[in-house]
């Protein structure tokens, strides 16, 4: 009974993260981005918790609380200031049309489930659902990454990325160095938002949209 | 098992992590220069140590034939880099384009990668090469970007960008491939340590393997600059500081080689796993055509030897994807060469764009003429770049050719043509820069050519005469791979 219990759960916040992949790809306002970024960090630290719980192993809780602190708090916040700042809340500019994204995600999560389920049958249930899931949140944080001009939003995508990752990494029963992992990408991604509010794209080129970084391309006659 | 062996391994990774710490410390910029050369030529002795003591495997840090190989390299390129560094800084701050500040940053970040790019050779563990290479990548990301104009910072962020989606499928790749251990090896590091791996590979799940391996080469190759993942490489050549296009096209991208290497080798210990020598052929031959044709309409001239770097990184690639003992040989071969080559290439280049004030193909000329030791040292370069003879490069092409030739003539033919194509676009631009009358400003610079010397004295010995053992130790190492 528990194990079916643990297991469900354990599928209700894999499948929630999936969820807010999705919401993260309609987004039209960028203070809607990052609240919805937040959530994204909060229900992956809830699944990651959940882990830690079921498999008793206490320092994935260290994981947890790295995800939740940074990731649903530090971060979020930081990215509001530089929101603010640059004065971008209301620009989201995607490439193609948010149907289509969403069209083209829904193919995606389709495509990690009939790539994963079938050659994970050895790895034991637990482990087999988690991975397509985060493969899922992977690729729609990649979808993501592509069809986003914007570099706030390319960073959120790339986040995305790394909850899918420690997903899939805490899925995988027993794997070392998960924390060490964990505490590798949040200074990558620390980083990554120093480094916006530190070069002030906009300082510099006046938008955050990459675009216009191309016309500084060093090679055009 | 000796303790001067262990000794060495944790100085490799010690001396570069405390230069570090001491030099982001450290105002004054010769001395930090110095330093800098110092702690890099202590961890080439330490490098050196390990040719013949050698600690066995631990339970994070291995030892083998293979890295030994990867590491004397890294950390003798590394050296010498640092020479060619501290006059190229000079000039840099005398010109103003850094300031002591940033100086002391970028000191502290090239042992930073130094240690970085050491500790994902030395490992023993997948997960923790996965995180030397994401902390090799942070720290080049920062260098590239330091100079802080336009260009730099959109190199800074493309780099970054691409880099970093590399970076997370390599590791959701390690993750699968700790699955595909755990059932046979169980819960644990072993599941995650390379000679357990390698050991015991036949027993894994093929299909997890397979699916891993994808990930692993996908997410590495784009830091090994295959096309078409390579968008990053010639903007992050182009606009960082040259020591550090240095460092990335003599180091960096092998290291990332290296990583794939290690998954092609538990890939092939596995009986019912994807041949992983198709992929990395048809990624690297695509590598080698289009860099080639790219040569062509480049008009910068680190730009030009970024994309050479693609070509090249190809062809080692090609190399190790045919396999066998023959073309394991020449790939390794290529690799050590290309790295001595292109990293003097780029010692000239860094002092050319200082003296001319300038990257652009078109404002440079005549340099035999107006310099005539930096643009003889330039021809001598392209010459050995280009795969013409004596020079080494020569000898490991011709090899990867003509062992391609009994197996797959097809693709041999392609290969050496886009080799002649790659020829002639190097030929003719530096015929351009090189000769013919000189114009433009020239700014005086002190111009270090024991680096550029030494590696293609290297180059050249090596093209007319390879020392028995070390063809020896290459054989033995090939024959590990295949």
């Amino acid at each position: 009974m528990m194990d079916r219990l643990a297991l469900d759960v354990a599928h209700l916040f894999a499948g929630g993260l999936v969820l807010v992949s999705f919401m993260l790809l309609y987004q039209d306002r960028m203070t809607g981005l990052v609240n919805n970024f937040a959530l994204h960090a909060v229900v992956v630290s809830l699944s990651v918790a959940w882990q830690a719980y079921i498999q008793d192993a206490p320092h994935l809780y260290i994981t947890a609380a790295i995800a939740l602190g940074v990731k649903a708090f530090v971060i979020p916040l930081a990215l509001h200031r530089i929101i603010l700042r640059l004065g971008i809340h209301r620009t989201i500019e995607p490439v193609v049309g948010i149907g289509l994204t969403m069209l083209a995600g829904i193919g995606l999560v389709a495509l990690a489930i009939m790539v994963m389920l079938p050659i994970t049958a050895q790895a034991g249930t637990l482990a087999r659902e988690d991975l397509a899931f985060a493969l899922s949140v992977i690729l729609l944080g990649l979808l993501m990454m592509v069809s986003r001009r914007n570099a706030v939003s390319q960073v959120i995508g790339f986040m995305s990325i790394e909850n899918g990752l420690i997903l899939a990494a805490t899925g995988a029963k027993g794997m070392p160095l998960v924390v060490e992992i964990s505490v590798a990408f949040s200074i990558l991604v620390a980083l990554i938002v120093i480094g916006i509010f530190l070069f002030r794209i906009r300082e510099r080129f006046e938008t955050v949209d990459v675009h216009a970084l191309h016309e500084h391309r060093g090679e055009q006659p | 098992m000796s303790d001067a062996g262990a000794l060495a391994v944790g100085a490799i990774l010690a001396v570069p992590a405390l230069a570090a710490l001491l030099l982001a410390l450290l105002p004054d910029d010769r001395t930090a220069a110095r330093l800098n050369m110092g702690a890099a030529l202590a961890t080439l002795g330490c490098a050196l140590v390990l040719f013949t003591r050698r600690p066995g495997a631990g339970a994070f840090l291995i030892v083998d034939d293979l890295n030994v190989v990867f590491i004397v390299l890294n950390t003798f390129v590394g050296f010498t880099t640092s020479v060619f560094s501290a006059s190229y800084i000079a000039h840099e701050l005398e010109t103003g384009r850094l300031t002591p500040a940033y100086l002391r940053f970028y000191h502290a970040m090239y042992q930073t990668l130094m240690f970085a790019m050491n500790l994902a050779l030395l490992s023993n563990n997948i997960g923790l090469m996965w995180v030397a290479v994401e902390l090799a990548t942070l720290t080049t990301v920062l260098m590239v970007g330091i100079y802080r104009t336009p260009a730099a910072l959109e190199a800074a962020w493309k780099y970054f960008i691409l880099g970093s989606v590399g970076i997370a499928l390599a590791l959701f790749g390690t993750i699968l491939v700790y699955l595909a251990a755990r059932a046979s090896v169980g819960e644990g590091l072993d599941a995650m340590a390379w000679n357990v791996l390698v050991e015991r590979a036949a027993g894994f799940d093929p299909a997890l393997l397979n699916l891993a391996f994808v990930f692993l080469l996908l997410g590495y190759g784009t830091k090994v600059g295959l096309v078409p993942l390579h968008a990053w490489l010639p903007d992050a050549h182009a606009e960082g500081p040259t020591p550090i296009s240095a460092v990335l096209s003599g180091l960096l991208l092998n290291v990332a080689l290296f990583a794939v290497l290690r998954f092609k080798t538990i890939m092939s210990a596995n009986p019912g796993a994807l041949a992983p020598g198709p992929l990395m052929v048809s990624l690297g031959l695509l590598s080698v055509l289009f860099a080639a044709f790219m040569l062509y309409r480049r008009q910068d001239i680190k730009r030009l030897f970024a994309y050479s770097s693609i070509e090249h990184m190809g062809i080692i690639t090609f190399a190790f994807g045919m396999g066998g003992p023959l073309a394991n040989f020449a790939g390794l071969l290529h690799m050590t060469l290309h790295s001595l080559t292109k990293s003097a290439i780029f010692y000239c280049v860094g002092h050319i764009a200082q003296v001319k004030g300038t990257q652009r193909m078109s404002e440079i000329r005549g340099l035999t003429v107006s310099h005539p030791a930096l643009g003889w040292s330039l021809v001598l370069g392209a010459v050995a770049i280009a795969g013409l003879p004596p020079m080494g490069l020569f000898m490991s092409e011709f090899l990867v050719v003509t062992s391609t030739f009994a197996r797959q003539p097809v693709l041999a033919v392609l290969l050496g043509l886009s080799l002649l194509v790659a020829l002639g676009a190097l030929l003719l631009r530096v015929n351009g820069l090189a000769f013919g009358e000189p114009d433009g400003v020239a700014h005086a610079s002190r111009v270090s050519y024991v680096p550029v010397f030494a590696h293609f004295a290297l180059v050249l010995v090596a093209g007319v005469w390879l020392p028995p053992a070390l063809v020896a130790w290459f054989q033995h190492v090939a024959s590990l791979l295949s």
